[in-house]
């Protein structure tokens, strides 16, 4: 049981890794997905670049959840100073806290680039109408922040169980 | 079958991040695109001069010299291509459109070496395949030369009218081979929207031919060699329809995908050209609001040659007089 016990502080780890690594890996596809429609407005409008940028910027905030989950789990599990004495069971747990803002940063980020790249078509033509393009893939974003809540939640939750 | 799927999907996430930047640029283009007040615009114009004044101040021409019609309606669709050869890197998606000036352009080689004269002018420019390959071809007979497509139709044109002479004949094997090598392209670029266009495109031909063929009084041997197989009409039923004569072909169009054609059929061959022009447009019409694939920069393209053959129409008309009732006739609906 010791010995197992010793690989709890790798899965946490790897659970902060990889919410770390998956949402931030959309997030550069999403986002350079969004440049390269973004170029193509600009190329024949280069006064739309502030609102087109708005919107090939929306799918890179997964990869700042991430991030902060990733630094949270960093912190309670001690790698980043303190006890990092974390049985097989937290471990496990701490990956599975993780696990929300990995599929779902991954899942909403590539999805939400394509709704930001088709409201690009709609700032391109009616720029005027760059209020209401926006809100489609802003939409999307509800559901990452909801798995970042949910993570937030469960990686701080496990910190306090005793196991 | 897991890996077959997550190989499909990364193909079609693949395919639709290559066009990217393309389609964004098109969404602009075609703010710029003829819409129905413009041509009510061009319309209201009194003469060729004026609309071609008209036409200028919307950008048309390349607005350095005094273009008559043709030179601004050829500039404008160079400006088409060259603007796709700036986001396409493989413009071998586009030979759909491009085949049928190839296969022009080989029907002129062989007409022009039989009759041992020189007419560059009846060449033309936009091609896949460079003008001196077909003439090399044609001149020293080495047909090897010339794509794989191409060559069986071009040995057998060029025998027919050098043993026989007969234009015709040779024309027919020409332009079947054109339309056998769009549709083999349009069907294996596994695009939907080029799929139906070239079924579309063949579908029509195959019409014209059957109806031609009645009107002239050709046999089966005839509509054998110049009909294409298509999926959308029969080709035996469309023979034999056409043995038995015009009504016969309007009742086997009725029970196709065609049967709206039949009303306009029987008005004029003008109307079913027009026909067809509008169902191509409200058939990529919904292209205006894809932001990926290769099919909004084809919808723009087709919508293009669609402007260019309106505005040829409208100017056509007032430079011979023709009354605005007869050209609106024959206007074509507008892609927006």
């Amino acid at each position: 049981m010791e010995i197992i016990n010793d690989y709890g502080i790798v899965l946490a780890l790897l659970g902060a890794v990889l919410v770390a690594l998956v949402p931030g890996m959309a997030s550069a596809k999403a986002v350079s997905m969004g440049g390269v429609a973004g170029a193509g407005i600009i190329t024949e409008n280069p006064s739309l670049f502030g609102k087109v940028l708005i919107l090939q910027l929306l799918p890179g905030t997964q990869g700042i959840y991430g991030l902060l989950i990733a630094f949270i789990t960093l912190s309670q599990i001690g790698v980043l100073g303190g006890s990092g004495d974390i049985s097989f069971v937290k471990g496990i747990l701490y990956l599975a806290a993780c696990m929300p803002m990995i599929i779902v940063g991954y899942t909403s980020c590539i999805r939400q680039s394509k709704a930001s790249i088709a409201s690009m078509g709609v700032v391109a033509k009616k720029p005027d109408q760059f209020g209401k393009a926006m809100i489609f893939p802003a939409m999307v974003e509800t559901y990452a922040i909801l798995a970042l809540l949910i993570s937030l939640l469960a990686v701080n939750g496990v910190g306090g169980i005793n196991i | 079958m897991k890996n077959l799927i997550s190989s499909a999907a990364s193909k079609n996430e693949m395919t639709d991040n290559l066009y990217l930047y393309g389609v964004a640029r098109i969404r602009s283009k075609e703010m710029s695109l003829f819409s129905k007040s413009d041509i009510d615009q061009l319309m209201s114009c009194k003469t060729e001069k004026e609309c071609i004044r008209l036409l200028n101040d919307k950008g048309w021409g390349r607005n350095d010299t005094d273009e008559s019609l043709e030179q601004l309606l050829t500039s404008e669709r160079e400006k088409t291509w060259e603007l796709m050869d700036e986001l396409v890197d493989d413009m071998s998606v586009f030979h759909t459109f491009l085949y049928g000036n190839d296969y022009h352009n080989l029907k002129a080689a062989i007409k022009q070496a039989y009759k041992g004269i020189e007419r560059p002018d009846l060449y033309i420019k936009d091609g896949t395949i460079d003008l001196a390959v077909i003439n090399k071809a044609i001149k020293e007979q080495d047909f090897s030369i010339l794509p794989e497509h191409m060559r069986e139709a071009a040995s057998e044109a060029y025998q027919i009218q050098f043993h026989t002479g007969d234009s015709q004949l040779c024309d027919i094997i020409i332009d079947k081979a054109a339309l056998d090598s769009i549709y083999a392209h349009g069907k294996g670029l596994k695009n939907e929207l080029l799929s139906q266009y070239v079924e579309i495109k063949v579908a029509v031909a195959n019409i014209n031919i059957a109806i031609r063929s009645v009107k002239t009084g050709k046999d089966e041997f005839f509509l054998n060699r110049a009909l294409v197989e298509c999926e959308s009409l029969d080709k035996k039923k469309l023979i034999e329809s056409a043995k038995d004569g015009m009504e016969s072909i309007y009742e086997y169009l009725s029970t196709t995908t065609y049967s709206d054609a039949v009303a306009e059929l029987r008005i004029s061959s003008q109307a079913f050209e027009r026909w067809c022009d509008n169902r191509i447009i409200e058939y990529i019409k919904p292209q205006k609001y894809n932001p990926f694939t290769l099919s909004p920069l084809l919808a723009y393209l087709l919508a293009r040659e669609n402007e260019i053959k309106t505005v040829r129409i409208i100017l056509s008309g007032k430079k011979n007089d023709i009354g605005d009732s007869v050209i609106r006739e024959r206007l074509r609906q507008m892609y927006v």
